[in-house]
């Protein structure tokens, strides 16, 4: 198996809302991939697509080699699914629900089972309605994570979980890799992506606008300079890959185009640097750069001050 | 207030259809028993000698009310309709309290509300002013048919007010209920309770001819005496009630956390059961206290029809008219003729277990409970097979109530104790029929899942054509779409198996169509 999820040109319209237009989506067998993108950008319904819930109008999509629309209930014996809102029958308890949703899974785990509930600190025993959106939510993770199975599709996991729970889970999420599984995170929590993920994808308007590693996706951002040199340097601000440039006297301030940076501290090693901080950019400057607007206004002229 | 003027507003205008459909039922439940009694009686020797022997029958009392003035046409109005006029404006007042107050909070959308700048009992003053409008507008309905029939002024008010009376007692009921339980559909069970031990408590009440009635507001409401000697404070006692249970529902809601109850929910075992552990399994535990319950209210219900045993044919009178509504039952014997249509009276009201148990898919997929189980191993065949499966074995086991009921009924009136088994084959006739109604539900779930709830719809057809299906000489094909008008009206007439197994294939081949669709649309 080369890929564990492979969709190329995946097209799903709702009437008349093109909510996914053209995805492509590569993730590779054990890695934890990153599923990112502002609200509506279509996570949920490409995750709902591989579960075979909602059907793909265009596109080709497989799940581990297999159909996820025709293969379904066989696919599903060998993945767990956590979705971001769970809801629990109310007559039933979060025990029953873990044991059935195992059990509707071909088995679960016992000691996993067990020491799940110990480690997010669940009581097994309350009804549905009795749990808070947290416990709800890990009701659904524990069902889940004590499945044995080759994928998991997480569709914001953890909202709601406390600071404790969240790295109790990370802890989890680290022992499925190491056992050869393989994750795909939808999250808005960006600590969690960094922490855990080994590559992202960036969705927006139904499309991944980005994909790589974090390394790789830093590189495609601005990396912001403070600098003291001999002379004046003017003519920076019109320099390829330079923005929101600001100088005062022999200061200068500016961001530039990470991919670009030796080119510009060479050019700016030509008026003599007296001294030189850099601050590589933030995961949020990162995230916000393709959640925002901005990246439609994409390539900008260089040199041009925004 | 003025954020409870926009609550009001904003129920009245989700409520309209609801209200417009109680307003449009309750009004023709009286109607129709002013025109059909005087339809019936060609002289008043022949009415007062009917009214007589009802009057004498302790399932007739127990069943309508204390009967007074029968031998008049306001008085049988008032006989006949006020219990279950009481009975339907109380469910309407219950479903408008309940789906703005304790299903909101179910669903966390209150919580959206309360955040915004609004008095913290708005929402529930809304619902219960909404619900308090609806009666009132339901009311008018009534008093002004009375009055267009021609009945006499000061009854047709009784009878109006009086059901504006019950909509604010058991509004106020409903709104208490939905401050101790959790869930709408234990608000609607507690609520239902309530009114059932009502009817139960004045039932028992009317034949004793103790003062149990004077516990119910349903009797209450009967204490009115419309027609015969009006009197006018009793309304006071529902009033009172509904005040009370009102001031009770905020002290509760002051005290209690938003989302909870009164009662602490109580804990349950921490390992499923070996029979949860699959989609039959879970769909019968999803139904099995609703198959439960429904098949008690069958066996009291059918009990009570069959307890009028054979002075039924003493009171229908020998008139065209009661010829024609009894010709549903097609057969010669009169007796026969009115056992098979209270038969099929009794199945159209199983058709409310049946129906609802069939939209039971429907509104778990509403409530987001299907997504995560068609993501385990469980095709989407089999969850479907298992939630069709329930409400065919369900179907079956309320219908055997409603058949025992019947039977059981008669015999310990008549001593026939073969009754018991032919008064249960004449219910089970019918059952192709009831399914077909469940796989209309199945098949518009599948098909446009928005359309779902049009199912009922479908018992109302069915209930129309037999009502009025032969009264009013409807066309043939349209008497024709209802199932039921193919199906052999036992006891009046022999069993008739080809029909039947054609209905029951239509029920199947609906299904099918629906797991087929169903198997190629989206997942909600
Ligand atoms: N059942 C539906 N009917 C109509 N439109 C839908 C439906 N489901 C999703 N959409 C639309 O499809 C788009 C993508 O929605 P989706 O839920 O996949 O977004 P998401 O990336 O998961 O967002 P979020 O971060 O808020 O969870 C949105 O514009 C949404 O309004
Ligand atoms: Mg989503």
């Amino acid at each position: 198996m080369e890929h564990v999820i492979e969709i190329s040109g995946l097209v799903k319209t709702f009437g008349s809302v093109r909510a996914l237009d053209g995805l492509d989506l590569e993730v590779h067998p054990g890695e934890v991939h990153g599923f990112l993108g502002p609200n509506g950008a279509g996570k949920s319904t490409t995750i709902r697509i591989l579960l075979g819930l909602l059907r793909a109008d265009g596109g080709h999509v497989a799940l581990l080699d297999g159909d996820p629309w025709r293969d379904a209930a066989a696919l599903h014996r060998r993945l767990a699914y956590v979705p971001g809102e769970v809801n629990l029958w109310p007559g039933l308890t979060g025990g029953e629900v873990i044991d059935l949703l195992g059990r509707l899974r071909g088995g679960l785990d016992e000691r996993k089972r067990a020491d799940l509930l110990e480690r997010f600190q669940l009581d097994p025993t309350k009804k549905g309605r009795a749990y808070s959106k947290g416990n709800r939510q890990k009701v659904a993770l524990v069902a889940a994570l004590s499945a044995d199975v080759e994928l998991l599709l997480l569709d914001e996991p953890t909202a709601g979980l406390d600071p404790i729970m969240e790295s109790q889970f990370q802890q989890c999420i680290d022992d499925f890799r190491d056992g050869g599984g393989t994750v795909l995170l939808s999250s808005h929590i960006l600590a969690e992506v960094e922490r855990l993920c080994d590559r992202v994808s960036i969705l927006r308007e139904g499309r991944v606008v980005e994909c790589g590693t974090l390394a790789e996706l830093r590189h495609l951002t601005r990396t912001s300079i403070h600098a003291e040199l001999a002379t004046t340097a003017a003519d920076l601000a019109t320099h390829e890959g330079i923005h929101d440039f600001v100088a005062e006297g022999h200061r200068v301030d500016f961001d530039v185009d990470t991919e670009l940076l030796g080119d510009v501290l060479a050019h700016l090693g030509t008026f003599g640097i007296r001294s030189l901080t850099s601050q590589p950019p933030t995961l949020e400057e990162l995230f916000l750069r393709h959640y925002g607007d901005e990246v439609v206004a994409e390539p900008q002229p260089a040199g041009a001050t925004s | 207030m003025t954020a409870t003027g926009t609550f009001l507003r904003a129920f009245l205008r989700r409520d309209r259809w609801l209200v417009l459909w109680f307003l449009l039922g309750t009004p023709t439940l009286y109607w129709t028993q002013a025109y059909s009694v005087d339809g019936i009686y060609r002289s008043q020797a022949e009415f007062d000698r009917a009214a007589a022997a009802m009057g004498d029958n302790a399932a007739f009392v127990a069943m309508a009310g204390p009967a007074r003035a029968l031998n008049t046409t306001g008085g049988q109005v008032a006989w006949q309709a006020s219990a279950f006029g009481a009975i339907v404006v109380g469910l309407m007042a219950m479903f408008i309290v309940g789906r703005h107050t304790r299903s909101e909070e179910e669903t966390g959308r209150e919580e959206l509300l309360r955040s915004g700048v609004v008095a913290r009992t708005a929402p529930m003053t809304a619902a219960l002013l909404a619900a308090t409008v609806a009666s009132a507008v339901v009311a008018a309905g009534v008093t002004g048919s009375l009055l267009l029939y021609g009945l006499p002024a000061a009854g047709s008010w009784v009878l109006g007010v009086g059901v504006l009376g019950c909509g604010v007692a058991f509004g106020g009921v409903a709104l208490l209920a939905a401050q101790v339980t959790t869930t709408a559909r234990a608000t609607y069970g507690l609520t239902g309770a309530v009114i059932g031990v009502s009817y139960g408590l004045r039932a028992i009440g009317d034949v004793s001819g103790g003062g149990l009635s004077w516990l119910s507001p349903i009797g209450w409401y009967q204490a009115m005496h419309a027609y015969s000697g009006e009197r006018w404070w009793p309304v006071v006692l529902l009033v009172v009630l509904g005040a009370l249970t009102t001031a009770a529902a905020y002290l509760v809601f002051e005290r209690r956390d938003l989302g909870a109850g009164i009662w602490a929910t109580r804990v349950g075992p921490d390992r499923a059961s070996p029979r949860l552990l699959s989609g039959l399994g879970l769909a019968w535990r999803m139904q099995r206290s609703s198959v439960f319950w429904w098949s008690v209210g069958m066996l009291v219900g059918g009990y009570a029809y069959g307890a009028m045993g054979d002075d039924v044919t003493t009171m229908m009178g020998d008139s065209q008219f009661s010829k024609d509504i009894f010709a549903a039952g097609g057969g010669a014997d009169l007796l026969d003729s009115f056992y098979a249509v209270a038969t099929l009276m009794l199945v159209l009201i199983a058709a409310g277990f049946t129906v609802s148990s069939a939209l039971r898919p429907h509104s778990e997929e509403q409530a987001g409970r299907v997504e995560a189980l068609l993501a385990t191993g469980l095709s989407r065949a089999r969850w479907y097979a298992g939630q069709a499966l329930v409400t065919v074995a369900g179907s079956v086991v309320v219908l055997l109530a409603a058949g025992l009921g019947i039977g059981v009924g008669y015999a310990a009136v008549t001593g026939d104790w073969s009754a018991v088994q032919r008064l249960t084959g004449a219910t089970f006739s019918q059952l192709a029929g009831l399914l077909v109604l469940g796989a209309l539900a199945r098949l518009l779930h599948a098909v446009a899942p928005r359309w779902a709830p049009l199912a009922w719809l479908g018992v109302l057809y069915c209930w129309v054509i037999l009502m009025f299906g032969e009264l009013l000489e409807f066309p043939q094909w349209v008497i024709d779409v209802s199932p039921f008008s193919h199906l052999a009206a036992v006891p009046a007439v022999d069993m008739r198996w080809t029909p039947f197994l054609t209905v029951l294939a239509l029920a199947a081949a609906m299904s099918t169509a629906g797991l087929l669709a169903f198997r190629h649309r989206d997942v909600h």
